[in-house]
Protein backbone atom coordinates (compact mmCIF):
# COMPACT_ATOMS: atom_id res chain seq x y z
CA UNK A 1 0.00 0.00 0.00
CA UNK A 2 1.16 3.59 -0.83
CA UNK A 3 1.86 6.00 2.05
CA UNK A 4 2.87 9.49 2.12
CA UNK A 5 4.20 11.02 5.56
CA UNK A 6 6.55 13.25 7.34
CA UNK A 7 9.66 12.27 9.28
CA UNK A 8 11.30 15.22 10.88
CA UNK A 9 10.09 17.79 8.67
CA UNK A 10 10.95 15.87 5.35
CA UNK A 11 8.08 14.06 3.24
CA UNK A 12 8.47 10.62 2.05
CA UNK A 13 6.32 8.24 -0.13
CA UNK A 14 6.63 4.87 -0.25
CA UNK A 15 4.62 1.09 -0.67
CA UNK A 16 4.97 -0.54 2.13
CA UNK A 17 3.25 -4.23 3.07
CA UNK A 18 0.24 -3.44 5.23
CA UNK A 19 2.24 -5.62 8.35
CA UNK A 20 5.29 -3.23 8.41
CA UNK A 21 5.24 -1.48 11.67
CA UNK A 22 5.86 2.13 12.14
CA UNK A 23 9.48 1.02 13.85
CA UNK A 24 10.27 -1.24 11.51
CA UNK A 25 9.47 1.62 8.31
CA UNK A 26 11.89 4.33 10.17
CA UNK A 27 14.57 2.08 11.09
CA UNK A 28 14.33 -0.05 7.93
CA UNK A 29 13.46 2.27 4.97
CA UNK A 30 14.13 5.29 6.00
CA UNK A 31 17.56 4.12 8.10
CA UNK A 32 16.67 5.99 11.31
CA UNK A 33 17.97 3.75 13.42
CA UNK A 34 18.05 6.23 16.81
CA UNK A 35 14.19 4.58 17.21
CA UNK A 36 14.98 1.77 19.42
CA UNK A 37 13.37 -1.69 19.14
CA UNK A 38 13.08 -3.11 23.32
CA UNK A 39 10.53 -5.55 24.05
CA UNK A 40 8.72 -5.15 20.74
CA UNK A 41 4.87 -5.55 22.48
CA UNK A 42 4.17 -1.42 23.56
CA UNK A 43 6.11 -1.72 27.40
CA UNK A 44 9.48 -0.87 27.13
CA UNK A 45 8.74 2.64 25.13
CA UNK A 46 12.13 2.41 23.45
CA UNK A 47 10.42 2.66 20.18
CA UNK A 48 9.22 6.06 21.11
CA UNK A 49 8.13 8.89 18.27
CA UNK A 50 6.30 11.64 18.41
CA UNK A 51 3.25 11.50 15.79
CA UNK A 52 1.58 14.49 15.19
CA UNK A 53 2.89 15.56 18.16
CA UNK A 54 1.93 13.25 20.98
CA UNK A 55 4.44 10.41 22.04
CA UNK A 56 3.32 6.68 20.67
CA UNK A 57 4.70 3.17 20.78
CA UNK A 58 5.67 2.77 17.41
CA UNK A 59 6.24 -1.12 17.57
CA UNK A 60 2.18 -1.24 17.85
CA UNK A 61 1.63 1.38 15.16
CA UNK A 62 1.67 0.14 11.84
CA UNK A 63 3.19 2.33 8.93
CA UNK A 64 -0.12 2.22 6.95
CA UNK A 65 -1.51 4.01 10.51
CA UNK A 66 0.50 6.58 10.09
CA UNK A 67 -0.13 7.72 6.45
CA UNK A 68 -0.62 11.26 6.14
CA UNK A 69 0.76 12.17 9.77
CA UNK A 70 3.93 14.24 10.44
CA UNK A 71 6.45 12.22 12.85
CA UNK A 72 9.98 13.25 14.70
CA UNK A 73 12.09 11.00 16.05
CA UNK A 74 15.36 11.71 18.30
CA UNK A 75 16.94 12.29 14.91
CA UNK A 76 14.71 15.21 14.25
CA UNK A 77 14.96 16.76 17.74
CA UNK A 78 18.47 18.54 17.82
CA UNK A 79 19.05 21.37 15.27
CA UNK A 80 22.18 20.42 13.30
CA UNK A 81 25.03 19.95 15.89
CA UNK A 82 23.22 21.89 18.97
CA UNK A 83 21.23 19.45 21.04
CA UNK A 84 17.72 19.89 21.99
CA UNK A 85 17.72 21.17 25.41
CA UNK A 86 15.60 17.83 26.16
CA UNK A 87 18.53 16.12 25.06
CA UNK A 88 21.38 18.13 26.71
CA UNK A 89 19.44 18.12 29.92
CA UNK A 90 19.99 14.44 29.88
CA UNK A 91 23.85 15.08 28.93
CA UNK A 92 24.15 17.17 31.96
CA UNK A 93 22.62 15.09 34.29
CA UNK A 94 24.06 11.90 33.76
CA UNK A 95 20.05 11.09 32.36
CA UNK A 96 21.89 8.23 30.46
CA UNK A 97 24.01 4.98 31.45
CA UNK A 98 24.05 2.37 28.28
CA UNK A 99 22.01 4.78 26.02
CA UNK A 100 19.55 2.09 25.02
CA UNK A 101 16.13 3.71 26.66
CA UNK A 102 17.18 7.28 26.00
CA UNK A 103 15.48 7.96 22.46
CA UNK A 104 12.35 6.86 23.87
CA UNK A 105 12.75 9.13 27.19
CA UNK A 106 13.61 12.11 25.41
CA UNK A 107 10.30 11.61 22.92
CA UNK A 108 8.40 11.17 26.09
CA UNK A 109 9.52 13.46 28.37
CA UNK A 110 8.98 15.97 24.73
CA UNK A 111 5.09 14.94 25.03
CA UNK A 112 4.87 15.08 28.73
CA UNK A 113 6.54 18.97 28.71
CA UNK A 114 4.54 19.82 26.21
CA UNK A 115 1.26 19.36 28.35
CA UNK A 116 3.13 20.33 31.38
CA UNK A 117 5.73 22.43 30.66
CA UNK A 118 5.72 22.67 34.82
CA UNK A 119 5.49 19.17 35.91
CA UNK A 120 6.18 18.20 39.65
CA UNK A 121 8.77 15.03 39.98
CA UNK A 122 5.63 12.62 40.82
CA UNK A 123 3.78 13.87 37.65
CA UNK A 124 7.46 13.48 35.74
CA UNK A 125 7.36 10.17 36.98
CA UNK A 126 4.34 9.33 36.68
CA UNK A 127 4.46 10.32 32.55
CA UNK A 128 7.53 8.30 32.19
CA UNK A 129 5.81 5.00 33.48
CA UNK A 130 5.34 3.62 29.93
CA UNK A 131 9.57 3.83 29.64
CA UNK A 132 12.00 0.98 31.37
CA UNK A 133 15.53 1.78 32.00
CA UNK A 134 17.26 -1.42 32.75
CA UNK A 135 20.41 0.44 33.94
CA UNK A 136 17.81 1.87 36.46
CA UNK A 137 18.61 5.20 36.03
CA UNK A 138 15.42 7.05 36.36
CA UNK A 139 16.26 8.95 39.23
CA UNK A 140 18.84 10.85 36.88
CA UNK A 141 16.23 10.67 34.03
CA UNK A 142 13.45 12.28 36.13
CA UNK A 143 16.95 15.05 37.02
CA UNK A 144 16.85 15.67 33.08
CA UNK A 145 13.47 16.28 32.52
CA UNK A 146 13.14 18.44 35.26
CA UNK A 147 15.90 20.60 33.92
CA UNK A 148 15.15 20.35 30.56
CA UNK A 149 11.64 22.11 32.06
CA UNK A 150 13.58 24.91 33.54
CA UNK A 151 15.51 25.08 30.07
CA UNK A 152 12.51 25.32 27.96
CA UNK A 153 10.80 27.91 30.57
CA UNK A 154 13.93 30.49 30.38
CA UNK B 1 8.17 -9.88 15.98
CA UNK B 2 5.93 -9.50 12.62
CA UNK B 3 2.43 -10.77 12.05
CA UNK B 4 1.07 -12.77 9.24
CA UNK B 5 0.02 -11.57 6.44
CA UNK B 6 -3.27 -9.65 5.71
CA UNK B 7 -4.94 -7.28 3.96
CA UNK B 8 -5.74 -3.38 5.32
CA UNK B 9 -8.94 -1.30 4.49
CA UNK B 10 -9.08 2.22 5.37
CA UNK B 11 -12.93 3.05 5.95
CA UNK B 12 -14.37 6.00 5.10
CA UNK B 13 -17.95 5.72 7.08
CA UNK B 14 -19.18 3.55 9.18
CA UNK B 15 -21.93 2.17 6.51
CA UNK B 16 -18.36 0.98 4.70
CA UNK B 17 -16.80 -0.06 7.93
CA UNK B 18 -20.27 -2.51 8.26
CA UNK B 19 -20.42 -3.54 4.77
CA UNK B 20 -16.64 -4.39 5.26
CA UNK B 21 -17.32 -6.85 7.98
CA UNK B 22 -20.45 -8.36 6.18
CA UNK B 23 -18.28 -8.84 3.47
CA UNK B 24 -15.41 -10.50 4.72
CA UNK B 25 -16.81 -12.00 8.40
CA UNK B 26 -14.49 -13.91 10.54
CA UNK B 27 -11.51 -13.33 9.15
CA UNK B 28 -12.01 -9.58 9.31
CA UNK B 29 -11.31 -7.54 12.93
CA UNK B 30 -11.92 -4.17 13.32
CA UNK B 31 -8.58 -1.97 13.85
CA UNK B 32 -9.19 1.37 16.03
CA UNK B 33 -5.99 2.05 18.42
CA UNK B 34 -4.76 -1.30 17.90
CA UNK B 35 -3.01 -1.11 21.29
CA UNK B 36 -4.89 -4.86 22.03
CA UNK B 37 -5.12 -6.35 18.48
CA UNK B 38 -1.48 -5.52 17.20
CA UNK B 39 0.46 -7.18 20.20
CA UNK B 40 -1.78 -9.91 19.66
CA UNK B 41 -1.10 -10.07 15.90
CA UNK B 42 2.66 -9.95 16.62
CA UNK B 43 2.03 -12.10 19.00
CA UNK B 44 0.32 -14.59 16.21
CA UNK B 45 -2.15 -15.03 19.01
CA UNK B 46 -4.75 -13.24 16.39
CA UNK B 47 -4.31 -13.72 12.44
CA UNK B 48 -7.03 -11.73 10.89
CA UNK B 49 -7.17 -11.86 6.91
CA UNK B 50 -8.30 -8.34 6.91
CA UNK B 51 -7.83 -5.22 9.12
CA UNK B 52 -10.64 -2.67 8.89
CA UNK B 53 -9.25 0.82 10.04
CA UNK B 54 -11.77 2.46 11.30
CA UNK B 55 -9.84 5.26 12.65
CA UNK B 56 -10.64 8.00 10.22
CA UNK B 57 -14.05 8.01 10.17
CA UNK B 58 -15.27 11.32 10.65
CA UNK B 59 -17.26 12.23 13.79
CA UNK B 60 -16.12 9.31 15.89
CA UNK B 61 -14.04 11.11 18.12
CA UNK B 62 -16.27 13.80 19.58
CA UNK B 63 -17.50 14.31 22.73
CA UNK B 64 -20.45 15.92 23.37
CA UNK B 65 -23.64 16.90 25.88
CA UNK B 66 -26.90 15.59 25.50
CA UNK B 67 -29.19 16.37 28.11
CA UNK B 68 -28.41 14.54 31.14
CA UNK B 69 -25.95 12.61 29.46
CA UNK B 70 -22.68 12.99 27.49
CA UNK B 71 -21.96 10.78 24.59
CA UNK B 72 -18.50 10.06 23.70
CA UNK B 73 -17.76 9.05 20.58
CA UNK B 74 -16.00 4.95 20.07
CA UNK B 75 -12.66 6.41 18.56
CA UNK B 76 -12.09 9.15 21.45
CA UNK B 77 -8.77 8.20 23.24
CA UNK B 78 -7.75 7.44 26.81
CA UNK B 79 -5.58 10.56 26.94
CA UNK B 80 -8.78 12.70 25.13
CA UNK B 81 -11.59 11.18 27.76
CA UNK B 82 -8.63 11.93 30.37
CA UNK B 83 -8.39 15.80 29.51
CA UNK B 84 -12.00 15.98 28.40
CA UNK B 85 -13.10 19.35 30.67
CA UNK B 86 -16.34 18.26 29.93
CA UNK B 87 -16.20 15.35 31.05
CA UNK B 88 -14.23 15.96 33.77
CA UNK B 89 -17.06 18.28 35.37
CA UNK B 90 -20.09 15.87 34.19
CA UNK B 91 -18.59 12.38 34.97
CA UNK B 92 -15.08 12.94 36.41
CA UNK B 93 -14.81 8.93 37.42
CA UNK B 94 -14.49 8.72 33.88
CA UNK B 95 -11.69 10.69 32.94
CA UNK B 96 -10.77 9.54 36.40
CA UNK B 97 -10.90 5.77 34.92
CA UNK B 98 -9.41 6.74 31.74
CA UNK B 99 -6.29 8.44 33.21
CA UNK B 100 -5.18 5.57 35.31
CA UNK B 101 -4.67 3.49 31.37
CA UNK B 102 -1.43 1.98 31.03
CA UNK B 103 0.98 5.18 30.34
CA UNK B 104 0.92 8.68 27.99
CA UNK B 105 1.68 6.74 25.13
CA UNK B 106 -0.80 3.65 25.54
CA UNK B 107 -3.38 6.70 26.19
CA UNK B 108 -2.60 8.82 23.16
CA UNK B 109 -3.22 5.35 21.09
CA UNK B 110 -5.92 3.51 22.82
CA UNK B 111 -9.44 4.04 22.16
CA UNK B 112 -12.84 3.32 24.23
CA UNK B 113 -14.61 1.59 21.65
CA UNK B 114 -11.55 -0.89 21.40
CA UNK B 115 -11.42 -1.29 24.98
CA UNK B 116 -14.79 -2.44 25.13
CA UNK B 117 -15.31 -4.41 21.86
CA UNK B 118 -11.60 -6.24 23.13
CA UNK B 119 -13.38 -6.84 26.74
CA UNK B 120 -10.17 -7.63 28.44
CA UNK B 121 -11.05 -9.17 32.01
CA UNK B 122 -8.14 -6.63 33.58
CA UNK B 123 -9.90 -3.61 31.30
CA UNK B 124 -10.37 -0.76 33.28
CA UNK B 125 -13.32 0.87 31.60
CA UNK B 126 -15.78 -1.97 32.59
CA UNK B 127 -16.11 -0.86 36.11
CA UNK B 128 -17.14 2.42 35.05
CA UNK B 129 -19.61 1.30 32.35
CA UNK B 130 -21.43 -0.78 34.73
CA UNK B 131 -21.71 1.60 37.71
CA UNK B 132 -22.55 4.57 35.63
CA UNK B 133 -25.27 2.47 33.68
CA UNK B 134 -23.98 3.83 30.40
CA UNK B 135 -25.14 2.82 26.92
CA UNK B 136 -23.45 1.37 24.54
CA UNK B 137 -24.77 2.86 20.86
CA UNK B 138 -23.59 -0.21 18.28
CA UNK B 139 -24.24 -0.16 14.35
CA UNK B 140 -23.96 -3.58 12.36
CA UNK B 141 -26.13 -4.81 9.20
CA UNK B 142 -28.84 -4.59 11.09
CA UNK B 143 -29.02 -1.04 11.88
CA UNK B 144 -28.10 0.81 14.86
CA UNK B 145 -29.13 -0.39 18.22
CA UNK B 146 -28.64 0.51 21.76
CA UNK B 147 -26.91 -2.12 24.16
CA UNK B 148 -27.27 -1.49 28.05
CA UNK B 149 -23.96 -1.88 29.74
CA UNK B 150 -25.41 -4.68 32.05
CA UNK B 151 -26.00 -6.31 28.88
CA UNK B 152 -22.78 -5.76 27.33
CA UNK B 153 -19.89 -7.88 28.84
CA UNK B 154 -20.26 -11.93 28.60
CA UNK B 155 -17.32 -13.37 28.92
CA UNK B 156 -13.65 -13.27 28.78
CA UNK B 157 -13.57 -11.16 25.48
CA UNK B 158 -16.48 -11.65 24.81
CA UNK B 159 -19.57 -8.67 24.34
CA UNK B 160 -23.08 -9.12 23.20
CA UNK B 161 -21.80 -7.51 20.20
CA UNK B 162 -23.15 -9.04 16.76
CA UNK B 163 -20.32 -10.10 13.67
CA UNK B 164 -21.38 -7.26 12.02
CA UNK B 165 -21.77 -4.60 14.81
CA UNK B 166 -19.55 -1.71 15.53
CA UNK B 167 -19.51 0.23 18.87
CA UNK B 168 -20.27 3.78 17.75
CA UNK B 169 -20.37 5.32 20.98
CA UNK B 170 -20.84 5.69 24.68
CA UNK B 171 -23.83 7.55 25.92
CA UNK B 172 -22.81 7.86 29.83
CA UNK B 173 -25.54 9.68 31.90
CA UNK B 174 -24.27 12.41 33.84
CA UNK B 175 -23.06 11.37 37.49
CA UNK B 176 -23.19 13.56 40.63
CA UNK B 177 -20.17 12.14 42.55
CA UNK B 178 -17.90 8.88 41.76
CA UNK B 179 -14.97 7.06 42.34
CA UNK B 180 -12.89 4.73 40.69
CA UNK B 181 -10.30 2.72 42.95
CA UNK B 182 -7.29 0.60 41.60
CA UNK B 183 -4.92 -1.73 42.55
CA UNK B 184 -2.52 -1.56 39.37
CA UNK B 185 -0.46 -5.11 37.93
CA UNK B 186 2.79 -3.42 38.35
CA UNK B 187 4.42 -4.08 35.48
CA UNK B 188 1.17 -3.63 32.88
CA UNK B 189 -0.57 -1.01 34.39
CA UNK B 190 -3.66 -3.35 33.84
CA UNK B 191 -5.93 -3.48 36.96
CA UNK B 192 -5.66 -6.23 39.20
CA UNK B 193 -8.74 -5.26 40.48
CA UNK B 194 -11.00 -2.39 39.43
CA UNK B 195 -13.42 -1.20 41.73
CA UNK B 196 -16.06 1.99 40.28
CA UNK B 197 -18.55 3.87 42.51
CA UNK B 198 -21.05 6.44 41.97
CA UNK B 199 -23.92 7.96 43.78
CA UNK B 200 -27.45 7.40 41.58
CA UNK B 201 -30.14 9.07 41.45
CA UNK B 202 -32.57 7.55 43.24
CA UNK B 203 -29.95 8.32 46.22
CA UNK B 204 -28.72 4.73 46.46
CA UNK B 205 -25.16 3.86 44.87
CA UNK B 206 -23.80 1.66 41.46
CA UNK B 207 -20.84 -0.29 41.89
CA UNK B 208 -19.00 -1.88 39.05
CA UNK B 209 -16.11 -4.41 39.75
CA UNK B 210 -13.68 -5.51 36.75
CA UNK B 211 -10.49 -7.55 37.15
CA UNK B 212 -12.00 -9.96 39.84
CA UNK B 213 -14.07 -12.90 37.86
CA UNK B 214 -13.89 -13.78 34.04
CA UNK B 215 -16.76 -10.87 33.65
CA UNK B 216 -16.92 -7.27 34.78
CA UNK B 217 -20.37 -7.27 37.24
CA UNK B 218 -21.89 -5.12 39.03
CA UNK B 219 -21.59 -5.77 43.00
CA UNK B 220 -25.46 -5.63 43.46
CA UNK B 221 -24.95 -7.20 47.69
CA UNK B 222 -22.57 -4.11 48.25
CA UNK B 223 -25.58 -1.61 46.69
CA UNK B 224 -27.89 -3.35 48.41
CA UNK B 225 -25.97 -3.17 51.77
CA UNK B 226 -24.79 0.25 51.40
CA UNK B 227 -25.82 2.13 54.33
CA UNK B 228 -23.53 5.78 53.87
CA UNK B 229 -20.64 3.96 55.55
CA UNK B 230 -17.83 1.95 54.08
CA UNK B 231 -18.68 -1.24 55.61
CA UNK B 232 -20.92 -2.20 52.38
CA UNK B 233 -17.37 -3.03 50.94
CA UNK B 234 -17.15 -6.32 52.87
CA UNK B 235 -19.61 -7.88 49.83
CA UNK B 236 -17.99 -6.86 47.13
CA UNK B 237 -17.08 -10.90 45.60
CA UNK B 238 -20.82 -11.73 47.33
CA UNK B 239 -21.43 -14.55 45.28
CA UNK B 240 -18.97 -14.10 42.54
CA UNK B 241 -16.31 -16.66 41.47
CA UNK B 242 -12.97 -15.27 41.94
CA UNK B 243 -10.54 -15.44 39.08
CA UNK B 244 -6.89 -16.78 40.20
CA UNK B 245 -3.63 -16.51 38.30
CA UNK B 246 -0.01 -15.55 38.59
CA UNK B 247 -0.26 -12.28 40.15
CA UNK B 248 -3.27 -12.81 42.45
CA UNK B 249 -5.00 -15.70 43.87
CA UNK B 250 -8.32 -15.88 44.48
CA UNK B 251 -8.38 -15.39 48.20
CA UNK B 252 -5.58 -11.98 47.66
CA UNK B 253 -8.10 -10.97 44.83
CA UNK B 254 -11.02 -10.73 46.80
CA UNK B 255 -9.30 -9.13 49.73
CA UNK B 256 -8.13 -6.12 47.24
CA UNK B 257 -11.38 -6.27 45.77
CA UNK B 258 -13.24 -5.37 49.16
CA UNK B 259 -9.80 -2.70 49.80
CA UNK B 260 -10.37 -1.42 46.88
CA UNK B 261 -14.77 -1.22 46.79
CA UNK B 262 -13.89 0.41 50.60
CA UNK B 263 -11.66 3.43 49.20
CA UNK B 264 -14.27 3.59 46.64
CA UNK B 265 -16.95 4.46 49.06
CA UNK B 266 -15.56 6.28 51.39
CA UNK B 267 -14.47 8.73 48.34
CA UNK B 268 -18.31 9.18 47.51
Amino acid sequence: MQIKLTVNGKEYSHDVEPRLSLTHYLREVLDLTGTHIGCDTSSCGACTVLLDGRAVKSCTLLAVQADGCEIITIEGMANGSELHPIQAAFKEEHGLQCGFCTPGMVMTAADILKNNPTPTEAEIRHGLEGNYCRCTGYHNIVKSVQRAAETLNQ
Amino acid sequence: MIPTKFDYKKASSISEAVALLKEHGYDAKILAGGHSLIPAMKLRLNSPGVLIDISGIEGMNKIEEDGDAVIVGANCTHQQIASSGLIQKEVNILSQTASTIGDVQVRNCGTIGGSLAHSDPAADYPATVLACDAQIVVEGGGGSRVIAASDFFQGIYTTALEDDEIIVAVKFPKVRKGSYQKFYQSASRFAVVGVAAVQAPDGGIRVGVTGVADTPYRATAVEAAYDGSSSAASHAVDGVEVMSDHFADAEYRAHLAKVMARRALEAL
